[in-house]
């Protein structure tokens, strides 16, 4: 479990964060879902290390990691895993090595052990057959499932998935989100979810964060969010024509 | 930013570069790599240059001395430059050129696509993982590049005054071993090393701290060798003063 509190982040004059509470449960697809620049990828960027909160804590199972030096968050972040954005794979590497990566850097495997996971995560992925390509050799959303091979390949105790369906066709962002659901169920991660995507929250978020004007405007779980009252979320929740034709659908039954 | 700042954070990344390896079996494997790509693929553009240096600096020499100076003094002469000069510092400044720009270029890239945060996430000391294999392998392989410099700067003065009739052989040869003294070549070794270091560091430094996109990494590429140069320079004229005088 990760439980942030009291979360503030500015950079210079302008307040990004301000006093963010949010407890993300193992075992669960929690999402952090809100407008571009509401501050999503900040304060993910600040539960993972890659920025320092202003104020507040982040503690991982108990274990406060603001409090901690790099050196000593090195054991937390060996079991993290994070798919991010633009896959963040590393282009002088083939598909099966960044794959491996994790495993060579962190794990006594033997090089047959570490290249039998790493191909057991790529089938789990569907990518069998890709692994001798390069990043730049495969589509974008090759690339997304790499990457989701290698955030899961040393069985993360936390999962990080940031915009995982971004720029993908409905039909592989619906693979993402089932794999991302059933690595979550398997292995028991604290599974976080930055995205816009609605269809994801709907189909496999557990437990939804709203975040608006660097605040949690709102949290619940998926059947709440489409009747949540808050008129920032409905406004999020019900942008698309689509959404407005169901909501006017239910409303009519 | 003033330059204060820029100095403190230099030693402080510096500092992050020369951490222990994480894993021994990962970092050799790397720093093999780096070695090929810093060293083998050097060679050509080394050994090229230098043979036209060595042969220009002979028939230079041969021109300013003909008729009232001792023909040795061109096997002389290419020698000194050759050893004191061209090979540790010119060599150097042009690899900072295809090294530096390729270091800063690559690390730009893999900042500005997160690869650097998927690093950090993940637990790796991402400095010392990328920039340390980069050091080690400068290290070790310019000396290398700077003596084969030196030796075929100095074999194409020779084959040069022979084509050419600048010299004879035997007077080339003489000039070339006339009052030698091996601290030169040690002098020459100890700022090569210097400046692999400034080169690589420098480099990975603006790498590292590139953010934007493909303009940046190409302004960080760039920043990287006029800096690397400038502080090369800075740093010869340092090194001389203290070992020559």
């Amino acid at each position: 479990m990760i439980r942030v509190k009291g979360v503030d982040k500015s950079f210079g004059d302008k307040g990004v964060l301000h006093g963010i509470d949010a407890a993300f449960e193992a075992g669960q697809v929690n999402f952090i879902i809100g407008r571009s620049g509401s501050g999503k990828s900040v304060l993910t960027k600040c539960i993972v290390g890659l920025m320092e909160v202003d104020a507040g804590t982040i503690h991982y199972d108990g274990e406060d990691f603001t409090a901690m030096s790099q050196k000593e968050r090195e054991p937390i972040r060996m079991r993290i895993g994070m798919l991010f954005q633009g896959g963040a794979l590393f282009d002088s590497m083939t598909v099966l090595e960044n794959v491996e990566f994790p495993l060579r850097m962190f794990s006594d495997m033997s090089s047959d052990e570490r290249r039998q996971r790493a191909m057991d995560c790529l089938r789990r992925v569907e990518l069998e057959g890709a692994e001798h390509r390069f990043p730049a050799e495969v589509s974008g959303g090759m690339q997304k499932r790499v990457a989701l091979a290698r955030a899961v390949v040393g069985e993360p105790k936390y999962l990080f998935c940031d915009e995982p369906n971004s720029g993908l066709d409905p039909q592989t962002a619906i693979v993402i989100d089932n794999l991302i659901r059933e690595l979550t169920l398997e292995y028991g991660t604290t599974t976080v979810v930055i995205s816009h995507d609605m269809n994801s929250v709907i189909e496999i978020g557990d437990n939804i964060h709203f975040l608006h004007e660097g605040k949690v405007a709102w949290r619940g779980d998926r059947k709440g969010i489409l009747d949540s009252g808050v008129v920032e979320l409905d406004t999020f929740v019900y942008a698309s024509d689509l959404m407005r034709d169901i909501r006017t659908q239910l409303q009519g039954r | 930013m003033g330059l204060l700042f820029h100095i403190g954070r230099y030693f402080a990344f510096l500092g992050s570069a020369l951490r222990r390896p994480q894993k021994a079996r990962v970092f050799i494997q790397s720093t093999l790599i780096e070695l090929e790509a810093i060293g083998v693929q050097s060679v050509g553009i080394v050994a090229l240059l230098s043979l036209f240096m060595g042969a220009v600096i002979a028939i230079q020499t041969a021109h300013q001395v003909s008729g009232w100076i001792p023909a040795y003094t061109i096997g002389f002469t290419v020698r000194q430059t050759m050893i004191l000069e061209f090979a540790p510092t010119i060599i150097p400044v042009i690899l900072s050129g295809k090294v530096g720009s390729n270091i800063a270029s690559q690390i730009g890239t893999m900042q500005v696509t997160e690869q650097i945060d998927a690093l950090e996430v993940m637990g790796v000391r991402s400095i010392s993982h990328l920039v340390l294999p980069k050091l080690v392998a400068a290290l070790l392989i310019f000396p290398f590049l700077v003596v084969i410099s030196m030796v075929l700067g100095i074999g194409a003065g020779a084959w040069v005054c022979d084509t050419a009739e600048l010299s004879s052989f035997a007077d080339y040869k003489y000039g070339i071993q006339m009052d030698f003294s091996s601290f030169d070549v040690t002098y020459a070794l100890i700022k090569t090393c210097v400046f692999a270091l400034i080169i690589t560091s420098v480099s990975a430094y603006q790498g590292f701290h590139t953010s934007g996109g493909a303009r940046e990494v190409g302004r960080s590429s760039t920043k990287a060798v006029v800096y690397s140069v400038v502080i090369v320079m800075i740093a010869n004229l340092v090194i001389t003063q203290l070992l020559l005088t």
